[in-house]
């Protein structure tokens, strides 16, 4: 394959996981693997995308790539991309990988694949796989034009450290301010180590069953316990009822995840609830009612009182991990 | 203010989808606006409101059922629309070339604003807004839950959701927006409305009626059901702690997480 170009996300000051393991992907199907990093003091992290596998880095760095602005980010991918002329581009799908890649493709006159959970190679050619009607089927879709702009679900594959000859290469882009109609004003993070749903491994969500927002405490706890890789999330009828924000929403009008253990804590199990988690490697499910649809999905069932079973849980957790 | 909102129609989101080829079977769907363009619709209409004058007009690529979804908007208080009703570019549904479609059709409208859903409720696809701001080369911001325009019109504040929290912008107008959830409450259509909504125009365009040839830059080669996931095991337990037990010791010895 004539070269892969990597779009290396950073975010405070890290390379985000997804970008790593789109590379790691993109070094299995072999050829050139290259990447390109966009941000101020970009150059720092350089040597960390060597040690994932690439072969070249291209860096776009200066003050004007503090923030993440469309259109200043497009214009300097766009740049890299017509240099390095790959077959195919690889971008994690996180909020900036899909604001960024279907602006690319429009410009570069290409197709664009967004949020795939699988790749294959057919010749010269990326097969993607991905979900639509929130899960409910897959697609698998091929870009009929070059390059083949692809963006890559979250934890969709294992980011594994590889050598790569990390020759990097300062590229000076021709930004044209006058296009720049966006300025970013602030940015409010919130101040937590937890990963972002999308990316955890395991997330421990409450429904209405919680009955209020301050029995989400307990399933903070429990996250917290299960380490550094899990978050908490909620179904929609927590975020309705103001319990928790938007942002913990899984589901078809909210997140997408597919972590490696999924535990649902007094949620039914509706369709679109479903459609936003059903992918998940392990599902457990803890109800008080027999008939929760959600037991027809579970792995594991805990038809019991929330109240009683996620304090004791906590507990045996506690015993087991000593 | 003059805005625009591109609205598409797809199966409700309780449809159990069928596969027929590399499509669905539709018989016996329900068709709705994609969830996430109602929202688009209604941050235009409060706009207006807010603004005292302009139009919204409703642009929907899609066939003769899309019809149905387009009365809703003008019902919901849209002034006008347009109909793009060519099978070679909603049949194939490629972002890029409905993109392309799109733009043409915006392109020949008055607008300040354009909306459109964060992603449509089919496809999922998430592109079509970057694309089209793109090809109508203008700012696009995606995600949006809170936007106001200045007086002059002449740019808006806008609230998008990132990862992990909030980002605050100022754009110049005009822009595409996406709207994200939160945005705004929908509102419904009223009886008046629905009346109303009957006598309002809809422009009816094929692709070459507005100039466009882009053909389709993706292919879906197959479409295929997730594999069914199966009941699995109830823990059982004398009470809640045995219970609890059981499950924390199936999380160590068979799922290996702990
Ligand atoms: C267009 C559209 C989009 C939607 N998008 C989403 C989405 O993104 N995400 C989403 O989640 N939903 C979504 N929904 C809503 C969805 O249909 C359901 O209404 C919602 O998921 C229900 O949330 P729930 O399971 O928390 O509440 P409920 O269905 O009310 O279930 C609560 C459960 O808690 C159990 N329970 C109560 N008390 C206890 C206790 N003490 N111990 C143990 N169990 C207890 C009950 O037995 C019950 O099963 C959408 C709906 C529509 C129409
Ligand atoms: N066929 C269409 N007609 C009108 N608007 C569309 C169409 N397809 C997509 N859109 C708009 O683009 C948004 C994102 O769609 P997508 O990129 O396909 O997920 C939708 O929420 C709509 O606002």
């Amino acid at each position: 394959m004539p070269g892969t170009l990597i779009y290396a996300e950073v975010q405070k000051g890290e390379i985000k996981k997804g970008s790593l393991e789109v590379l790691s992907k993109a070094k299995e199907f072999g050829g050139d693997v290259s990447a390109c990093i966009i941000g101020s003091g970009a150059e720092a992290l350089a040597p960390e995308l060597a040690k994932y596998g690439a072969d070249k880095i291209y860096v776009v760095d200066g003050p004007e790539f503090e923030n993440y602005v469309p259109e200043a980010f497009v214009q300097a991918f766009a740049q890299v991309a017509e240099q390095v002329k790959p077959s195919v581009i690889f971008a994690s799908a996180t909020a900036q990988g899909k604001d960024l890649m279907p602006a690319v493709a429009a410009r570069l006159k290409v197709g664009a694949i967004s949020d795939c959970v699988d790749l294959k190679k057919e010749g010269d050619k990326i097969i993607a796989k991905r979900p639509i009607y929130a899960g409910k089927a897959y697609a698998m879709v091929e870009a009929v034009a070059e390059p083949q702009v692809i963006s890559v679900r979250p934890n969709s594959f294992a980011a594994s450290e590889q050598a790569g000859a990390g020759a990097v290469e300062k590229v000076a882009v021709n930004l044209d301010a006058s296009k720049i109609k966006t300025v970013v004003k602030s940015i409010e993070i919130a101040q937590s180590d937890e990963p972002d749903q999308t990316e955890a491994e395991i997330i421990v969500s409450g429904g209405r069953g919680m009955k209020g927002p301050e029995n989400f405490k307990m399933l903070e706890d429990l996250a917290k316990l299960l380490g550094p890789t899990a978050t908490t999330g909620a179904s929609r009828a927590a975020v309705d009822a103001g319990w928790r924000e938007h942002a913990f929403q899984v589901g078809q009008t909210g997140k997408t995840v597919s972590p490696n253990l999924y535990i649902a804590a007094g949620i039914s199990g509706a369709i679109q609830h479903m459609a936003g988690m059903g992918t998940s490697k392990v599902i457990v499910a803890i109800n008080k009612d027999p008939e929760a649809p959600i037991f027809q999905k579970a792995d594991y069932g805990v038809v019991d009182d929330l109240f009683s079973v996620v304090p004791a849980l906590i507990e045996e957790i506690q015993k087991i991990k000593g | 203010m003059n805005t625009v909102v591109c609205l598409k129609q797809v199966p409700d989101t309780e449809t159990l989808i069928k596969i027929a080829g590399t499509g669905i079977a539709t018989d016996g769907i329900k068709w709705v606006i994609s969830p996430y363009d109602e929202f688009a619709v209604e941050e235009a209409l409060k706009m207006k409101e807010k603004m005292k004058a302009g139009n919204v007009t409703i642009v929907s690529l899609g066939p003769d059922r899309a019809i149905e979804s387009i009365r809703t908007a003008l019902a919901m208080g849209a002034d006008t629309a347009v109909h793009v009703n060519d099978a070679a570019y909603y049949e194939k549904a490629d972002p890029f070339a409905t993109a392309a479609a799109l733009a043409a059709a915006v392109k020949g409208l008055e607008y300040d604003a354009v909306f459109l859903g964060k992603q449509a409720m089919d496809d999922d696809s998430g592109q079509v807004p970057a694309m089209l701001g793109e090809l109508l080369g203008i700012p696009v911001v995606t995600q949006v839950i809170k936007i106001e325009v200045a007086d002059d019109k002449s740019k808006a504040s806008v609230t998008r959701e990132v990862e992990g929290g909030h980002a605050l912008l100022d754009v110049s107008l005009p822009a595409v927006f996406s709207a994200q959830k939160g945005l705004n409450e929908p509102r419904y259509a009223s009886l008046p409305g629905i009346m109303k909504a009957k006598k309002k125009p809809v422009d009816v365009k094929k692709a070459a009626d507005l100039g466009v040839s882009d053909g389709p830059k993706t292919v879906v080669k197959e479409l295929s059901l997730p594999p069914a996931r199966q009941a699995g095991r109830i823990i059982q337990g004398d009470d809640a702690k045995a219970k609890a037990a059981a499950l924390a010791k199936a999380l160590h010895d068979e799922v290996k997480i702990i």
